[in-house]
Formats: structure tokens, C-alpha cells, sequence
């Protein structure tokens, strides 16, 4: 148990976290080597400055919650998703747990959150992993939509939460909740480059790419103003 | 059977193949060939991987399939809210499914990606803007439409549609020479009422150069005749091109790429041959995508615009009326509550919301926005070529409700449609359901709206009375 603890928090985390930012920095990377002017039918780079300010717009716009009509059409949703990105965002870089194990590695300490908003931010997104769930079998239309690797996917985004705090408020089987915590935490750092989650960077890439789009080739000289998103 | 005599993988080239498969009414020996044409799956991979790159391949891995796109396409709401209408499910279904099996599908799967294609997508482009990924599931559909196309897999019509344009070079059998006679007859007719109105061919260096859609000289010649009234009215240098004139792309709806560029060309030559300070295009919502927001890329210029400024026609008006180079009567604007509709070619797709807006402040007084509006209007219903496939006439005439219902939330029963494909949708809208609405371009209208100067009248007040 100790070999396995000092390995899931030494050369284990190490590996997971090359291969997460490694893995994401290359589809970021090879996402812009794979696009082509002529087939996208975009001028990239003549009008590279204008094509910025239209993706700078199209990533702000989405970034805010009920900022774009996509998000006020469906305002459940819109609950949902940014209370569950919120989390699965800043509580890994700021949950006290993860500051000592920064500490071990890097040598010092890490600021982080008051134990009480980590449980809160923690139950919020747990919550809005809920509803994103409940909407997904709820609804027709996404029903149909869904696979089981949407399922999955959710399922692998939400365990280290779930178990992370059952760790963190000792639950009865602490030591299995914290393994649990760290193979899923993991398990999602190495699979994350590899399945949908690679939106993590992807969702930047296509965002400006849309917004170079319509700033450059769609009305972006006429507009006036940026997208209307 | 590998490739049919009228179905297969090849365009249409030649007058012979055209006249053959025009014979074919209907297409129903093409539809039935269909049924037997073989996929080239080795082909069909290998251009997947040439032409399907990272943009692409990346919306379709990343699709949350959240079905946030849903309640944005127009046939999901018109069609009992069927999951097999969102847009997600329909690419992936479609596209999607090719990739993953690396282009190992049958006839069946292609067939119903042809349906899907267009019997169920307008490109639209709507959706792209309500997705929080910003997939644009239109322009993926567009490009499984250039797929289909090189794998036969296309409508009838359509095929047809790219083989005029390659045959013609305009979208209809109209040669230049009766493009020349068509304007010469109509210059000869409008004299009579307008003294000293020319329609110029081929003038070298002039401030504008008039590119207009082929129905208009093939079925609405008016239309040409009302186009050049107006820019004698406004006093404008112009002329039009007796090589060239032919501003639409039904090779873009077919995804006959090639097509596309060679139209596009013949319009860019003109522009070459003729050196105008302008170009000008008349109202039409796809043929302005094509030769102007598209047709730079398909002839490859690296920055992406024509050789020559060219604008829509809305822009041209809007000018024209700020300057008061044309100038509107006001005893004679639009009294009756009216309403706009939105191309989402030239307004979602090329920003021109505010043109069409500014020229209704000087033609109406009771001007009615639908809703939504602007760059998020819904789709007319016959957007993409759905007008013109009599196989999905029926998806057509359900998928023009929406229009019909925003239009009746207006009060107003007159539309105004600076669009050809809207116009001819909403035609079809009253024909089908009988709402009592009229509907027109603008340039009928601002005719009979327009302040005529005293050494233009002569006859032309009898004209205008008329009109
Ligand atoms: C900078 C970071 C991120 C951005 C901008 C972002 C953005 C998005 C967007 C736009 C969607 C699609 C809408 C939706 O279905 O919710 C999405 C979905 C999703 N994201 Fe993220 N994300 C980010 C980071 C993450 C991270 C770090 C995780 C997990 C560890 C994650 C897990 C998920 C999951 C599971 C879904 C699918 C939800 C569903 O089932 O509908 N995301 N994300
Ligand atoms: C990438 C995703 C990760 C997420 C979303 C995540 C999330 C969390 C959360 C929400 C808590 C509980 C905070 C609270 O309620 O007070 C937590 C605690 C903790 N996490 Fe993570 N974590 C992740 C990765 C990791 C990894 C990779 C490790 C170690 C290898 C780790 C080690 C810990 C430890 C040791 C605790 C503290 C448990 C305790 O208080 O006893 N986490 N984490
Ligand atoms: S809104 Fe975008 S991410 Fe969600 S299902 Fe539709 S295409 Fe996929
Ligand atoms: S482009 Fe338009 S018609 Fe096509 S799926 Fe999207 S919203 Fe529907």
C-alpha cells in the first residue's frame, strides 16, 4: 500500500502529467499543422490580425456563462456545465491535498483553498456532473445522441471528484478512496489527449478557429462589431 | 452493375450528357442506377485522408454530443423534434460514421448519406453558432456533399445543375449570345419609357460591372431591365459582360468543386478583361457566397477575395440611398406593415444585416423584424439547393414552416426577399399554405418608390405608374 501510495504520488503522478500536457501541446500543435487555407477556405494568415480579434471574441464570448445564445437557450444546462468545469478546473490546482504533494515534489508550498470552499466547489461540480447526467438520459435528443463513451467519459471526469472528497471528509475506507482518487485522477491525466476530453485544448483551437472564420472570410469587414455569438 | 450509364461518378462534360440525363424525367432511371452503383471504398478513404484534415477530424472528435444544436436547426423543430434530426446526430451518423469505418460503407449508407445531406441540411450554418465547441456541422455537410458528389451519390437535379454550369457556364442553357439578344431586347423595350437608358456590354473601365443570376435573363428578364433602370436613375458608369455575366454556382450545392471553380473563373476573367472600379451583384443570397465569399478560395488566391471590390447588391442600394443618388418619395413608401427576410448567405455568413436594415429606414414605415433576426435568422426552408430536388420535396415544404410562422408573428403580409432562393421558398410558402402574403426583391419596389429627376422623366413617369 505504501509502495503503491509513493509511486501514484511520485514517478506515476510525473508520468501522467507529461503525458497530459505533453499529449495536449501536441494535438494543439498538430491541430494547426493539419489546417490548410485552401481546403478550409480561409485566409489565415493574410488577414492574420483581424482573424485574432474574431477569436479572441469567439473564446471570451463562450467562456462566460449565459454570454452567447447557445448558452441562454438552454440555462439548466448552462448551470451544469460551468459548475462542473469550475470545479474540475480549479480544484486540482488548488485543493490542500495537492499543495503537500506539490510540496514533496517541488519543494515548496503551494497556495490553496480553505478546506469548507473545497468541500462547496467540490459538491458543486459532483452536482452539476448530475445534472449534465440527468439531462443526457432525460432528454431525447441527446439520449440518441449519447454513447457509451459519453457516459464513460463523464463517469472518468467525475470519480476523482466523488472520490477525492470522500477522502478528504475520511470517509470509512479513506486509504481505498484516496487510491481510488489518485488511479482515476490518473487514469483521466493519461486518457485525456487521447479521447474527447482532448477538448481541454481543442476546445481553443476550434473555438478560433470559428472566430477567425467568420471575422476573416464571413462578414468580418462588414459586421462591424464581432460575431454576434 | 459498377457505374450506370446515367448514374455514376463522372460529370457531366458534354451538351449529349446532359440532354441524355435531362431526358431521364425525373431521374427515375437515375435513382433507379443508384440503387446498383458500387462504392470505390479504397478511393473513397483515400479522399477522406487527402481532403478531411484537422479542422474537420477535430469536430468531429470533440463533439461534447451534448445536443446543444439541436433547438437551431430549423428541421428539428419542424419535425416533431425527431433526434435523428439534430444536427450531430445527422453528421456523425453521416460523415462521422464514414471516417470511423476508413471508408468501408455500402451503397445503403451512401444513399442515406445523400439523403441526409441534402434532404436534410440546408448549410445553413445556423447550428455552428449555438455550439459551445463552434463545430459548424454546415460546413461539414457541404463537404460531404463534394464526397458525394465525386462518388455519384448526388440528386438529380444537381447533377444536372454542375453539368449546365460546366456545359453553359451559367446554371441554365443560356449561351452569350442569348445573354447579348436577351439584353439588347431589353434595352430596345425600356427605351421606349426611359429615353437614352443603355444597357452596356463589354465597356472597358468602367466604375461598375453588373453580374446577375441566370434566371433572371432566362425567366424574369425584367429583372434585368428594372437592374439597369436603377443605375440610370442613380447616374452609375457600368456595364455588364457578354463572357462572365453568370454569377451563381449550382456546382456549389452539387459539391462539384470543380465546377465551382471553373464558374468562378469566368467571372474573375471578366473582371480582368474589363478592369471595372466595382463589382456589383444582383440579389442573390447563393451566388454572392459563391463568387464572392467562396470563389476566391476555389481559384486559389492566397488572400482570399476577388480580384476587383465586389459587393452585393443590398450594399449598392444602401449607398445609393444614403447619397440620395437615389431618392425615395415619401408619399410613396411602404405604408402596409412589412418584413424582411434575412439570406444567411450575405447576413449570417457575410455580416450584411445592417445594409438590408439601413435601406428599410428609407423604404418603409412600418418595418416588422422577424424573430429571431439578423445573423440568427432561420434558414428560408429551400436554402442549399432544396428548392430544385423534386425528391425531397416534401422535407422542402415542411421545412418552409418555420419561415411561415415567423412571418405570420410579423402581422405583415408583404416580404421582402433580396434573395432568389428565399424569394422562390417563400413563393412556394404561400402556395402551400395560403397565407395571403406577397412577397419581392428590392428592385421592383424602390422603382416604383423612386423620386424621378426632371431630365430622366419623359415617358418614364407613364412607367413607373405601371410598375
Ligand atoms: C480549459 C478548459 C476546458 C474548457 C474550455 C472546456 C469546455 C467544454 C465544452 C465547451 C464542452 C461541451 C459542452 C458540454 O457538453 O458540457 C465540454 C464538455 C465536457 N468537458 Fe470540458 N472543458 C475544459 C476542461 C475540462 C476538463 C479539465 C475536464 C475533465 C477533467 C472536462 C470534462 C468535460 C466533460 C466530461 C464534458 C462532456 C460533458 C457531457 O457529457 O455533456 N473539461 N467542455
Ligand atoms: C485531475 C484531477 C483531479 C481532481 C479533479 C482532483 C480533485 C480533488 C478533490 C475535489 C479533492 C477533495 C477536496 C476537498 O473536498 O476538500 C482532492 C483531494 C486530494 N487529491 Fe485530488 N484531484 C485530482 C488529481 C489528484 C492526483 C493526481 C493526486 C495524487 C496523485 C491527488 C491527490 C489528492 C489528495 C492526496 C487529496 C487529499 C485527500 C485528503 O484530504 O486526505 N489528486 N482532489
Ligand atoms: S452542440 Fe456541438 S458539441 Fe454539442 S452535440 Fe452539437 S455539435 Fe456536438
Ligand atoms: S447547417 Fe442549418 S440545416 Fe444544416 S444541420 Fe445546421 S442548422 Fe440544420
Amino acid at each position: 500500500m505504501r509502495d503503491l501510495y509513493m509511486f501514484l504520488t511520485g514517478p506515476g503522478l510525473i508520468v501522467a502529467l507529461l503525458v497530459f500536457f505533453g499529449g495536449l501541446a501536441a494535438r494543439a500543435l498538430l491541430y494547426v499543422q493539419g489546417l490548410d487555407w485552401k481546403l478550409d477556405r480561409v485566409a489565415y494568415i493574410p488577414h492574420f490580425k483581424q482573424g485574432l480579434k474574431g477569436a479572441a471574441q469567439s473564446i471570451y464570448r463562450w467562456l462566460i456563462p449565459f454570454g452567447t445564445h447557445g448558452w441562454r437557450k438552454s440555462p439548466f444546462f448552462t448551470v451544469g456545465f460551468f459548475a462542473f468545469h469550475f470545479g474540475v478546473i480549479v480544484l486540482p490546482l488548488l485543493v490542500a491535498g495537492h499543495a503537500v504533494i506539490a510540496e514533496n515534489l517541488l519543494g515548496f508550498w503551494l497556495p490553496h483553498l480553505p478546506p469548507a470552499a473545497a468541500d462547496f466547489f467540490t459538491l458543486c461540480a459532483i452536482g452539476g456532473a448530475g445534472l449534465i447526467l440527468a439531462r443526457r438520459i432525460a432528454l431525447p435528443e441527446v439520449r440518441h445522441l449519447s454513447t457509451w463513451r459519453d457516459y464513460a467519459v463523464l463517469g472518468l471526469a467525475t470519480l476523482p471528484l466523488l472520490s477525492g472528497f470522500l477522502a478528504a471528509r475520511h470517509f470509512p475506507g479513506y486509504d481505498y478512496w484516496l487510491l481510488l482518487h489518485m488511479v482515476s485522477a490518473e487514469a483521466l491525466l493519461i486518457l485525456a489527449p487521447f479521447t474527447k476530453l482532448s477538448h481541454i485544448a481543442l476546445f481553443f483551437m476550434s473555438r478560433a478557429q470559428l472566430g477567425m472564420d467568420y471575422s476573416i472570410k464571413r462578414g468580418g469587414d462588414y459586421r462591424g462589431t464581432s460575431f454576434p455569438w | 452493375m459498377p457505374q450506370g450509364s446515367l448514374c455514376n461518378r463522372e460529370p457531366i462534360k458534354t451538351e449529349e450528357a446532359l440532354k441524355t440525363l435531362l431526358a431521364d424525367k425525373g431521374g427515375v432511371v437515375y435513382y433507379k442506377e443508384m440503387e446498383e452503383l458500387d462504392v470505390d471504398s479504397d478511393l473513397l478513404w483515400s479522399m477522406l485522408k487527402k481532403t478531411c484534415k484537422s479542422r474537420t477530424r477535430t469536430w468531429l472528435e470533440i463533439c461534447a454530443r451534448c445536443g446543444m444544436c439541436a433547438e437551431s436547426c430549423h428541421f428539428y423543430r419542424v419535425n416533431e423534434r425527431d433526434p435523428e434530426q439534430v444536427p450531430a446526430f445527422k453528421i456523425q451518423s453521416t460523415l462521422g460514421e464514414m471516417i470511423r469505418r476508413k471508408g468501408r460503407v455500402d451503397n445503403a449508407f451512401m444513399r442515406r448519406a445523400m439523403d441526409y445531406a441534402w434532404g436534410r441540411c440546408t448549410c445553413c450554418n445556423r447550428c455552428g453558432t449555438y455550439c459551445p465547441h463552434g463545430i459548424d456541422t454546415g460546413v461539414m455537410f457541404s463537404y460531404l456533399r463534394g464526397i458525394l458528389f465525386a462518388m455519384g451519390f448526388v440528386p438529380w437535379e444537381l447533377k444536372i445543375g454542375s453539368g449546365m454550369h460546366r456545359v453553359y457556364k451559367a446554371q441554365m442553357d443560356v449561351t452569350s449570345e442569348d445573354w447579348v439578344d436577351t439584353c439588347e431586347w431589353m434595352e430596345e423595350e425600356t427605351c421606349e419609357e426611359w429615353p437614352d437608358l443603355k444597357i452596356p456590354m463589354d465597356v472597358k473601365g468602367a466604375d461598375v460591372l453588373y453580374t446577375l443570376n441566370a434566371r433572371e435573363p432566362k425567366h424574369y428578364p425584367e429583372d434585368v431591365a428594372q437592374a439597369a433602370i436603377l443605375f440610370h436613375l442613380a447616374g452609375e458608369s457600368w456595364t455588364m459582360a457578354s463572357e462572365g455575366w453568370e454569377q451563381t454556382s449550382l456546382a456549389m450545392f452539387a459539391g462539384d468543386w470543380e465546377a465551382c471553380r471553373l464558374q468562378v473563373q469566368n467571372v474573375y476573367d471578366a473582371i480582368e478583361r474589363l478592369r471595372p472600379k466595382l463589382v456589383i451583384g444582383t440579389e442573390c443570397g447563393h451566388a454572392h457566397r459563391a463568387t464572392v465569399v467562396e470563389g476566391p478560395y476555389w481559384v486559389g488566391r492566397p488572400d482570399g477575395k476577388p480580384p476587383a471590390p465586389y459587393i452585393h447588391y443590398v450594399q449598392w442600394l444602401a449607398k445609393m440611398l444614403r447619397e440620395g443618388r437615389i431618392k425615395i418619395d415619401p408619399a410613396k413608401k411602404i405604408k402596409e406593415p412589412v418584413t424582411l427576410q434575412d439570406s444567411c448567405n450575405y447576413v449570417r455568413n457575410h455580416g450584411l444585416a445592417r445594409c438590408t436594415r439601413e435601406i428599410m429606414s428609407y423604404i418603409a414605415e412600418d418595418f416588422r423584424e422577424m424573430t429571431p433576426n439578423r445573423e440568427n435568422n432561420y434558414c428560408c426552408g429551400g436554402g442549399g439547393g432544396l428548392n430544385g430536388i423534386g425528391r425531397y420535396r416534401k422535407e422542402r415544404n415542411k421545412a418552409l414552416m418555420t419561415k411561415r410562422d415567423q412571418i405570420i408573428a410579423t402581422g405583415a403580409q408583404l416580404v421582402i426577399a433580396p434573395c432568389h432562393n428565399c424569394w422562390d421558398a417563400i413563393r412556394d410558402l404561400e402556395e402551400e399554405y395560403q397565407l395571403g402574403i406577397r412577397w419581392s426583391f428590392l428592385k421592383p419596389l424602390i422603382i416604383s418608390m423612386a423620386v424621378i429627376p426632371d431630365h430622366l422623366k419623359a415617358a418614364a413617369e407613364d412607367f413607373v405608374n405601371e410598375a
